[in-house]
């Protein structure tokens, strides 16, 4: 039998660390959906979510009571609905989203992504009638999340759609300005978007990926910062090898549950996602880990190579734990879901300037930060488009989920509920990028050798 | 199907008793136990279980070891063994 000691190693991980599985996310292909007539495409696509996903909830659920770990969320991503919906004859692509909004809400699920788009080399029909719907369905709809991908390092960055992206994120803010613009927290725009991607907003199903799948997005903040606790003081190999191995165990929760809930969905199992998500709860933090590690106040002087060191061995110790690794795998640092970093920002010692340093090292990019409500579309769009050239250069996703907060400033902050917590409102530069963003066109693929 | 069923609350006449008894009348056979008490009060016990042949399903057991739990006023939860294998065994 299992001794005592590692039993009680576990216990202690979910009963006073918050050790959980974050996501299981079910992945459906509505490839098959397509129809010239709008109401009978949105209708199939209902049906095949909520056939697909009927017993994703309440599989869920069952694994939790058996393995006594919690599920924190159940969702489904389905294929990019600029794909999905591309043979319909109707310029509103909002009836999809509603759609997506009601097969949710049977299915019981907390979120469902995909109402998306790739134009990374430019924009067809479908994609340029979802962009355009985007404000309009996030406003409408409870669960919907979309995405959009603007650049590649393939194809390089499609500034048109950065300067779309830019207005779009500012229309969101003001069609949903009484909920202090919460559409755009459920709007991620990446560059080199992952297709397995179980974490929201920015989770769809991509082209390549089985008819159904089973995402699993594992969590533990909180298991690496007790950790660490143990090594204070000690070299940086020693505290590398802590992370690996606790990254390691947190890893096999996930791989146990993603394979469970395949066999028993009967779906394929896809990936588990090696992120370190963290929550508003106090010990669910990434900045108290890099805290951990000697930096005073995350953001100072030092957090870029805390956090590479902690991004790196959480990898090294998920991989061999897992018989497929994917989605975004790498540290999160939404500054509203992460309590260290929201008090940090209070501080006025994590700037964006800083955080966008941060996400050369760590998935995924600037992700839940509230910016003045006067912060014009240009500026969002250079901050896209600086987030976007650090994805494309480096070969890593990378993405701006961003809120333009109407009516606040900097001191303000935004209530968004739940997991996506509580944002301080960040000062932006005051100088802007106006002539940078009306060029258009593209930026091209870098090149791939010579790299310094 | 194995499982695990941890025990943990303050020492007293019983437990053993109370949670073997519950395990009976569902008909879970018990592989094998470790059983301390921590710091003189902890009653701290780890027991392998088989849950194959039980007479209720997964839901059952553990409701009933979450009202012995209760009348005896300590912890008592059941987890699949493949928890543990799979973070402690590579």
């Amino acid at each position: 039998m299992i001794n005592q000691r590692e039993i009680l190693e576990t216990l202690n991980m979910i009963d006073n660390q918050h050790l959980d599985i974050r996501t299981i996310t079910m992945g459906i292909s509505l490839r098959s959906c397509a129809h010239p007539d709008a109401k009978i495409c949105a209708q199939r696509m209902y049906d095949k979510i909520t056939k697909y996903a009927e017993n994703l909830v309440k599989t869920g659920e069952d694994l939790e009571r058996e393995m006594g770990i919690p599920i924190i969320n159940k969702r489904i991503s389905v294929t990019p609905i600029a794909i999905a919906a591309e043979a319909c004859e109707t310029e509103d692509y909002s009836i999809f989203a509603r759609a997506m909004d009601d097969a949710a809400k049977a299915c019981g699920v907390n979120f469902i992504g995909g109402f998306s788009a790739l134009v990374q080399k430019g924009f067809t029909i479908g994609d340029r009638r979802l962009i355009a719907s985007i404000p309009e369905a996030l406003a409408t709809t409870d669960f919907v999340c979309s995405s959009v991908n603007v650049g590649s390092t393939k194809a390089g960055i499609n500034m048109d759609a950065v300067k779309l992206m830019g207005e779009t994120i500012k229309r969101a803010a003001y069609i949903t300005r009484d909920r202090d613009g919460f559409g755009c927290a459920k709007l991620v725009v990446f560059c080199n978007a992952v297709e397995d991607n179980p974490f929201m907003a920015g989770a769809f199903h991509g082209v390549g990926e089985p008819e159904c799948a089973i995402n699993v997005g594992v969590s533990g903040p909180g298991v690496v910062y007790n950790a660490l606790k143990e090594v204070k003081g000690e070299p940086f190999h020693v505290v590398s090898e802590t992370i690996k191995k606790t990254a390691f165990k947190i890893t096999r929760m996930g791989q146990l549950m993603a394979s469970e809930a395949s066999k028993r969905l009967g779906a394929e199992f896809g990936i588990v996602d090696l992120s370190l998500a963290p929550t508003p709860a106090v010990g669910d933090s990434v900045a108290r880990i890099l805290e951990e590690m000697g930096i005073e106040v995350c953001g100072t002087h030092g957090t870029t190579a805390a956090l590479a060191l902690l991004n790196d061995a959480v990898k090294k110790g998920g991989v061999m734990a897992s018989s497929s690794v994917g989605g975004l795998s790498g540290a999160f640092i939404p500054v509203s879901e992460d309590e260290g970093m929201i008090a940090a920002a209070e501080k006025g010692v994590l700037t964006l300037d800083k955080l966008e340093a941060m996400t050369c090292v760590c998935s995924v990019g600037l992700d839940m930060i509230a910016v003045p409500g006067d912060t014009s579309a240009e500026t969002i769009s250079a901050i896209i488009a600086d987030e976007a050239a650090i994805g494309m250069i480096n070969n890593k996703t990378t993405a701006v989920r961003i809120i333009p907060a109407p009516g606040k400033s900097v001191g303000d902050s935004i209530e968004m509920g739940g997991l996506l917590g509580t944002a301080p409102v960040m000062p932006v530069h005051g100088e802007g990028s106006v002539d940078f963003i009306h060029r258009g066109g593209r930026i091209p693929a870098p090149l791939n050798s010579l790299r310094n | 199907m194995n499982a695990i069923i941890t025990v943990v609350g303050k020492d007293k006449v019983g437990i053993m008793a109370g949670v073997c008894n519950t395990l009976q009348t569902v008909n879970v056979n018990i592989l094998d136990i470790s059983q301390t008490v921590l710091h003189n009060n902890i009653f701290t016990m780890n027991m392998l279980v088989d849950i194959s042949c039980a007479n209720v399903g997964y839901d059952k057991i553990v409701d009933a070891l979450n009202d012995e739990g209760e009348r005896l006023g300590v912890s008592i939860r059941i987890q699949r063994e493949e928890v543990f294998d799979a973070m402690h065994k590579i």
